[in-house]
């Protein structure tokens, strides 16, 4: 089966961009995040799900235990060389469309654990869509990061559009 | 029929459900042969898990196959972080468990080896990141034992002030995440709603919310701001308000009591025999609590009650958390009323953190005063300020071990010293590791529910068991 | 008691009980470390968790360090208390990397079952006797020993535009700074 919805395999045009832009906005509305808390980073997103950092106001209601039922997934902590495979195996089981954001620097790049047990970023094993930096990040910045991804998923930007200026590709 | 019609009718045969496939119960003589099971079971091992060819070889062995090897985790809601149970079930009765741990593993303790002294704090911060200041006070406390030195007194009761909120903090974390698996989900939000206080609390004094690397051998790094005992105090009478009210949902709830009365219960004797300490020793009777049996940081001049409870199992642990909490208060409000004056850092240069920091117009920085002095004044104060922030002191040679009373447990770090500047080996001995060695004995014979909750009434957290 | 007169019926009776297995007795802030051979102990632990004088009922924790100046590298240290006498001892054993056999303690003291897995996982020490003496903390298929002082950190080389951070073990901390 062809990825995405069937949208892509119409022609395009004028009513069919309405509909791709009502379904990118339905998409970024309900995002569903799959649990996928490993360290420290786990509980400052289970902080931003609870009461005074609230997550739900976003539309992601739910935590989804199956990855199944999940189009996000936010690797909250370090990823270790045994949990790798795991990882990936987790991201290969849910359905498309889904985004990736690493949460805090160990999933981004490793961070200060820069040795033998840790994977340097997690997008050496799943392509990543956020990024979003700190050690834990604040719950504000674990949101300003969720809310630039909706902004990117509403725009219908292709998955992992790399924007940094000043840097030639 | 038009072509495209044709093929919609053709490609909904290719997806109907076959006769004796997916949701028609094979007949037992069909059952999948063993070789099968244990191809599939092979490509499962790929994953790491060695200990499923294992369990399931040896049930094929003995010819019993009406047993299930199931795998919980490694990413599940409910293992309390990247925990691997390897459960044979017999229907809804658990045969066997076997944790497999080292999803978390970080390689801290190597990592320690090639950092300074002071460094070492923002390492062990992150093995148990609910109770980030016992792991740092612990670290700091061997390193002083080392260095044959103490922290000022005003340094040890702000670590003991910290700590204890900090034991409130994780309390709360375990009665949020115990009622979010055992289905009480308001409980999960009251418990994060009360930790937010403490964290601004924290935040305000260290400067994080989590991974404070506030404590430094010799001493804290910084002193109390303005206006933050008014602000505990509001806390502490709140909170005692609060803790009444989880008494009051949860204590005598039936559904409570039926889902944790009875569930994992271990004698004490096995509890010793296996190394378990913290609130699951204190659940079965006996009341080993390190602060009162080897006091540091002068908890022997601080009135309180070491709570016990007789029933040893995960209500009973609960019990104990829920007087814990309330003990704790009564500590932080004697540390705030009996606080003396004084540094917080030991005044020697060539040990103590030399930056002295103070709030400015840009924000928090080195004091203009110190900068004044290193810059202007002394040049030896330039000198041992580059030293000690480049390079470190060194620490005479030998091996300590301490431990201090983290809410799971007895925290014990193992520092050897080659009298260099950076540490020769650092070993931590968690309470969660140990105590995670005690969940087979405890779910053997149980349902599959009741692995849930004996689980969570261990309270592991898996940074400090795979460090 | 002081823990200084509650620890030393013990020592004397280690003494007298199994001369040949005490290599060396040492003091360093208030702690006692007991260098034993490796032959006999299990007899010395036993003796130590059972006998009324000492009642290491607890062991807290069972630690391994690489020695690299040493012929006998590997170290296992053993850090026991007694919750009757409130005193604390420290079991040191050597073994060298070509031999790294030594008995297990899993009979005597339960909890030892994970240490000593661990103890295995990162220096190699074989514990003979070990119910199931499998890596723990790394993956099953992991070849090497980690914490063993000659196995490497193993970062990855950290670029910036304009900067470069090597790895931390090939940085210049070690040896420091300081003349103190």
């Amino acid at each position: 089966m062809g990825t995405g919805s069937g949208l892509e395999r119409l022609p395009s045009g004028i009513l069919v961009t309405t509909v791709e832009k009502l379904a990118n906005w339905a998409r970024k509305g309900s995002l569903w995040p799959a649990t996928f808390g490993l360290a420290c980073c786990a509980i400052e997103m289970m902080a931003t799900g609870a009461g005074r950092y609230d997550l739900a106001r976003f539309g992601m209601e739910v935590f989804r235990a199956s990855p199944r039922q999940a189009d996000l997934m936010i690797v909250a902590g370090r990823v270790s060389q045994k949990m790798a495979p795991v990882l990936r195996m987790i991201y290969d089981q849910m359905p498309e469309p889904k985004w990736v954001i690493s949460m805090g620097v160990c999933a981004t790049s490793g961070g200060m654990f820069n040795n033998y047990a840790v994977v340097q970023g997690v997008d050496q094993i799943v392509p990543v869509d956020m990024y979003v930096p700190g050690c834990p990040p604040r719950p504000e910045m674990l949101i300003d990061g969720i809310l630039k991804l909706h902004e990117q998923i509403k725009r219908g930007e292709p998955r992992t559009k790399l924007v940094l200026s000043g840097q030639e590709g | 029929m038009t072509q495209q019609s044709e093929q919609r009718v053709n490609q909904a045969e290719d997806l109907a459900v076959k006769p004796g496939e997916a949701f028609d119960l094979p007949p037992r003589e069909a059952a999948r042969p063993v070789e099968e099971t244990e191809r599939r079971a092979q490509q499962i091992i790929a994953m790491g898990g060695g200990d499923w060819a294992e369990v399931t070889a040896r049930r094929h062995a003995e010819g019993d196959d009406e047993t299930m090897v199931i795998n919980m985790g490694p990413q599940h809601p409910s293992t309390h972080g990247v925990l691997r149970l390897v459960l044979e079930l017999r229907g809804e009765e658990v045969i066997s468990a076997q944790p497999v741990v080292g999803y978390l593993h970080t390689g801290i303790e190597k990592s320690a080896e090639f950092r300074p002294w002071v460094q070492g704090v923002t390492f062990v911060t992150r093995m148990d990141y609910l109770s980030p200041l016992f792991n740092e006070t612990a670290y700091c406390l061997a390193v002083e034992k080392l260095l044959d030195v103490g922290a000022p007194p005003r340094a040890q009761a702000l670590r003991v002030l910290l700590m204890e909120l900090n034991r409130v903090a994780s309390h709360l974390v375990w009665l949020a995440t115990t009622g979010l698996e055992l289905g009480a989900l308001s409980v999960m939000l009251y418990g994060f709603r009360e930790r937010e206080e403490i964290l601004d609390i924290l935040e305000a004094v260290t400067g994080l919310r989590m991974n404070h690397a506030w404590v430094r051998p010799a001493g804290v790094s910084q002193d109390l701001p303005d206006g933050i005992e008014d602000k505990i105090r509001a806390f502490m009478s709140d909170m005692r308000g609060k803790i009444d009210e989880y008494e009051t949902l949860l204590t005598r709830n039936p559904i409570w009591l039926e889902r944790t009365k009875g569930v994992g219960y271990l004698t004490p004797e096995r509890l010793v025999e296996l190394g378990v300490t913290g609130p699951m020793l204190r659940a079965s009777g006996l009341d080993f609590d390190l602060r009162k049996a080897e006091p540091y940081c002068g908890y022997e001049q601080y009135d309180f009650e070491v709570p016990t409870a007789t029933g040893s199992d995960a209500y009973a642990r609960y019990q104990v958390r829920i007087a814990e909490m309330r003990e704790s208060l009564k500590i932080v409000e004697q540390v705030l009323d009996s606080l003396p004056g004084g540094p917080v850092m030991l005044d020697d240069p060539k040990i103590g953190w030399p930056a002295r920091l103070a709030l400015g117009p840009d924000g928090l920085g080195n004091s203009p005063e110190h900068v004044r002095h290193i810059m202007g004044e002394s040049m030896e104060a330039l000198i041992h300020h580059f030293k000690m922030v480049t390079g470190g002191f060194k620490v005479p040679a030998g091996e300590v071990y301490v431990s201090v009373e983290s809410p799971r447990g007895e925290l014990g770090y193992h520092v050897v010293s080659d009298g260099g500047n950076l540490p020769y080996r650092v070993h931590v001995r968690d309470p969660s590791f140990v105590n995670l060695q005690a969940v087979p004995d405890m779910v053997t014979g149980g349902l599959i529910a009741d692995v849930i909750a004996a689980l969570s009434s261990v309270d592991p957290v898996l940074g400090g068991v795979d460090r | 008691m002081s823990s200084a007169e509650a620890i030393q019926p013990v020592l004397t009776g280690l003494r007298e009980r199994f001369p040949e297995a005490v290599k060396e007795v040492s003091g360093h802030r208030g702690e006692v470390t007991v260098e034993l051979r490796r032959e006999r102990l299990p007899e010395v632990a036993t003796w130590l968790r059972d006998h009324p004088a000492a009642r290491f009922r607890h062991l807290s924790d069972l630690s391994g360090s690489d020695y690299l100046d040493r012929e006998d590298r590997l170290c296992v240290d053993y850090h026991l208390y007694s919750f009757d006498h409130n005193v604390r001892l420290r079991l040191k054993v050597r073994v060298s990397v070509e031999d790294p056999h030594l008995p297990s303690v899993t009979s005597i003291w339960p909890t030892a079952d994970w240490h000593e897995r661990e103890v295995y996982d990162f220096f190699g020490v074989r514990f003979d006797g070990h119910p199931n003496l499998i890596r723990i903390l790394m993956p099953e298929d992991w070849r090497g020993y980690p914490q063993r002082k000659d196995y490497p950190l193993g970062g990855v080389d950290v670029d910036y535009i304009g900067a470069h951070i090597p790895p931390p073990d090939t940085r210049r901390y070690k040896g420091g700074w300081t003349s103190t």
